[in-house]
């Protein structure tokens, strides 16, 4: 099968659902001829002109606005949002107003609006331009909340939340928009709400987002070095969550470490590890345990900034812990 | 009375009289339910602005689309509402417009192009103007009409919105009603120059207009519509107008922000349901008899809506969780 760039995957997600359907636009800051600045877009302007890849002002909570406005009257705006740090400028139009509306109306108004955009750090980009905050989003009921972790992935997924009829907020990695994964020539979408098991095992069950995936299969590998069998899941959407196959999986391995590059406290580890020690209880040899990014802001240095991501090497200490019947190091 | 009017005809002119005393009733009712507390939460009342919502709204088809604030009841009855389902969903019963979930503060009604009441000061305006967005690009000649108050100016949204709507061409209204007081500050206090100026700045064309004078306010939107409709939006308008009652239902003692002596001046000497009345009357239009006869009406259309809401069902408990997403039936399953 061929390979492609997840960069290149979502630009034809983008074309192609673009060309199935005349209602779906792209607006975001420099999202026309600059095709943004990882390039994600490049090209789609001069298929589908100006009135359809729309370059706004910087003006994040305007064209949030206003991309809520058009999906409630017929559109089904993809919304760029270059940084997914600037997610703290549009909160009251995303969380007071997208994932509201539905609901306030008793069912009435749609907004089938997808929100496009990235997380990730290590690009020595600093604190505000380096944070992976989709568990703020997932907190708030009515969001959907998609975490690509491959080429193959980001296309089945943006296909899926460009489809659905409710607000859907995709985070891309950042730093694997230049990653290869086979992604089949023919159409494809990827169900909400199914996980994917990456890698069967059954010593120990890791749950990664994003490319904690990535992160997860590494650790699996150096696992399996030292005789140890390690099941590798992606949730590929938190919600809504495959919660069923995350707790049959921690009932087969009966340990489990979740992988997640938000910070550590409060965050998407907390809840799906919770998730788990509730449901999972009496399977489980150990809780369920978490490892996030370090609950500080994300420093520039490199030398500090590559200390706050979970590691394969992190993972696999902790997970030998488990294995050995240690407890793991708090956070 | 304005003197530019256009040639609306005397079943015009009785229907936006009609659709100003609905209002006016519908707030009296509200009030009541709240201070004998069969109403739950509070509400803000729309008393005293109705040539506001009246006036643009009749300029407008079913299709044309608002977008509504806090104090929406009257936005919601000019765009063409039903008294039942408005008193069911400020009761929080299930035959309410949004089935008891959106209250006071959310009523929606997109079977008459109204988007939602916001309980967010400002914020509907991104939505008005992407609504706007929407009929351009589908090609529609739909026009959107956003009303805010004066407080909404000092929001930075209202801004970055004007900006787009000028660049792009929109057809969008933005109907700023001016009351006069930002909730519970005098709004001089609050906004430094002219509130027309701020959509000048953009190249955005604005007026100003006497918000008491119904024909005066519909003239002006019919006018404007028909510029929206060909491509020349967006427009601005500031509407000078009186809210009668406090910032919400519950504000009662609010002598240290503003006089009685004040409020008793814009009810005996602006009220724009005594004005339009004199001036139907002055032309000849309807007789005294006659539009006593459409206070009656209302009157009794409301006492009877109000009843049937005390006495309708609220939602069942497993509604709690319906409507979350559309396609999962229950979302806390």
């Amino acid at each position: 099968m061929r390979e492609i760039t997840l960069s290149k995957a979502v630009n034809e997600a983008l074309a192609e659902e673009m060309r199935r359907d005349e209602r779906v636009f792209i607006m975001g800051e420099d999202v026309a001829e600059a095709g943004t600045p990882f390039k994600i877009l490049s090209g789609l302007v001069e298929e589908f002109g100006t009135e359809r890849v729309i370059d706004t002002p910087i003006s994040e909570p305007g064209f949030m606005g206003m991309g809520v406005g058009a999906a409630m009257t017929g559109m089904r705006p993809v919304v760029d949002l270059m940084f997914g740090d600037f997610i703290f400028l549009i909160m009251d139009q995303l969380c007071n107003q997208a994932a509201k509306t539905h609901y306030m109306s008793g069912g009435k108004l749609n907004v089938p609006l997808v929100l496009r955009t990235n997380l990730g750090a290590t690009r020595r980009s600093a604190a505000q331009h380096s944070q992976s905050l989709h568990a703020l989003v997932a907190h708030i009921p009515g969001l959907k909340v998609a975490l690509p972790s491959s080429a193959y992935e980001a296309k089945g997924l943006l296909k899926t939340a460009i489809r659905d009829d409710n607000p859907v907020v995709i985070f891309e990695d950042k730093l694997m928009y230049q990653d290869s994964a086979e992604v089949p020539e023919e159409e494809y979408t990827i169900p909400f709400g199914v996980a994917n098991v990456k890698r069967e095992g059954t010593d120990i069950t890791l749950i990664g987002t994003s490319s904690m995936v990535q992160v997860c299969e590494a650790a699996a590998e150096l696992l399996a070095e030292q005789g140890y069998s390690a099941e590798v899941i992606d949730p590929r959407t938190i919600v809504p969550l495959d919660e069923e196959t995350l707790i049959r999986s921690a009932q087969k391995t009966s340990r489990v470490i979740v992988v997640d590059e938000g910070h550590q406290s409060f965050g998407v580890t907390s809840e799906i590890a919770s998730r788990i020690n509730e449901k999972a209880f009496y399977y489980l040899d150990a809780p369920a345990m978490r490892i996030g990014a370090m609950d500080v802001p994300i420093p520039f240095t490199p030398a500090l900034e590559d200390l706050t991501v979970p590691t394969p090497d992190l993972v696999v200490k902790q997970a030998l812990k488990l294995l050995r019947g240690e407890m793991i190091d708090a956070a | 009375m304005g003197t530019q009017v256009k040639q609306n005809s005397t079943a015009d002119y009785l229907r936006m009289y009609r659709q100003m005393v609905r209002i006016r009733s519908f707030e009296d009712n509200a009030n009541q339910l709240y201070l004998s507390a069969k109403m739950p939460g509070l509400t803000h009342m729309y008393s005293g602005e109705e040539a506001v919502a009246v006036g643009i709204c009749e300029a407008l088809t079913p299709q044309d689309k608002i977008t509504s604030t806090h104090r929406g009841h009257g936005h919601c009855v000019a765009k063409g509402a039903d008294f039942k389902q408005m008193f069911c969903e400020l009761l929080g019963k299930e035959e309410g417009y949004c089935r008891g979930k959106g209250g006071s503060m959310h009523i929606a009604d997109q079977s008459n192009g109204n988007l939602g009441a916001n309980a967010i000061v400002g914020g509907s305006m991104g939505i008005a103007t992407g609504s706007a967005l929407s009929s351009k690009m589908r090609g529609s000649d739909e026009v959107t009409v956003c009303f805010f108050g004066d407080g909404a100016t000092a929001q930075g949204l209202m801004y970055e919105v004007m900006n787009m709507a000028a660049l792009w061409r929109l057809p969008v209204i933005y109907a700023c009603e001016n009351n006069g007081y930002s909730e519970y500050t005098p709004t001089d206090e609050i906004a430094a120059g002219s509130i027309t100026a701020r959509a000048e700045a953009f190249g955005i064309e604005s007026f100003q207009v006497d918000g008491q004078d119904v024909l005066a306010v519909n003239d002006l939107a019919v006018r404007l519509v028909e510029k929206c409709r060909n491509g020349e939006g967006p427009f601005f308008v500031e509407l000078m107008t009186y809210r009668y009652h406090g910032h919400h239902v519950g504000d009662i003692n609010r002598e240290y922000y503003r006089a009685k002596s004040e409020e008793e001046e814009w009810k005996s000497n602006k009220d724009p349901i005594i004005r339009f009345r004199s001036w139907l009357v002055d032309q000849g239009i309807a007789t005294e008899e006659e539009i006593d006869q459409i206070n009656y009406e209302v009157k009794q259309d409301a006492k009877a809506a109000v009843d049937y809401a005390l006495s309708a069902p609220y939602p069942a408990a497993e509604e709690v969780d319906m409507h979350v997403f559309t396609d999962i039936k229950h979302a806390v399953a």
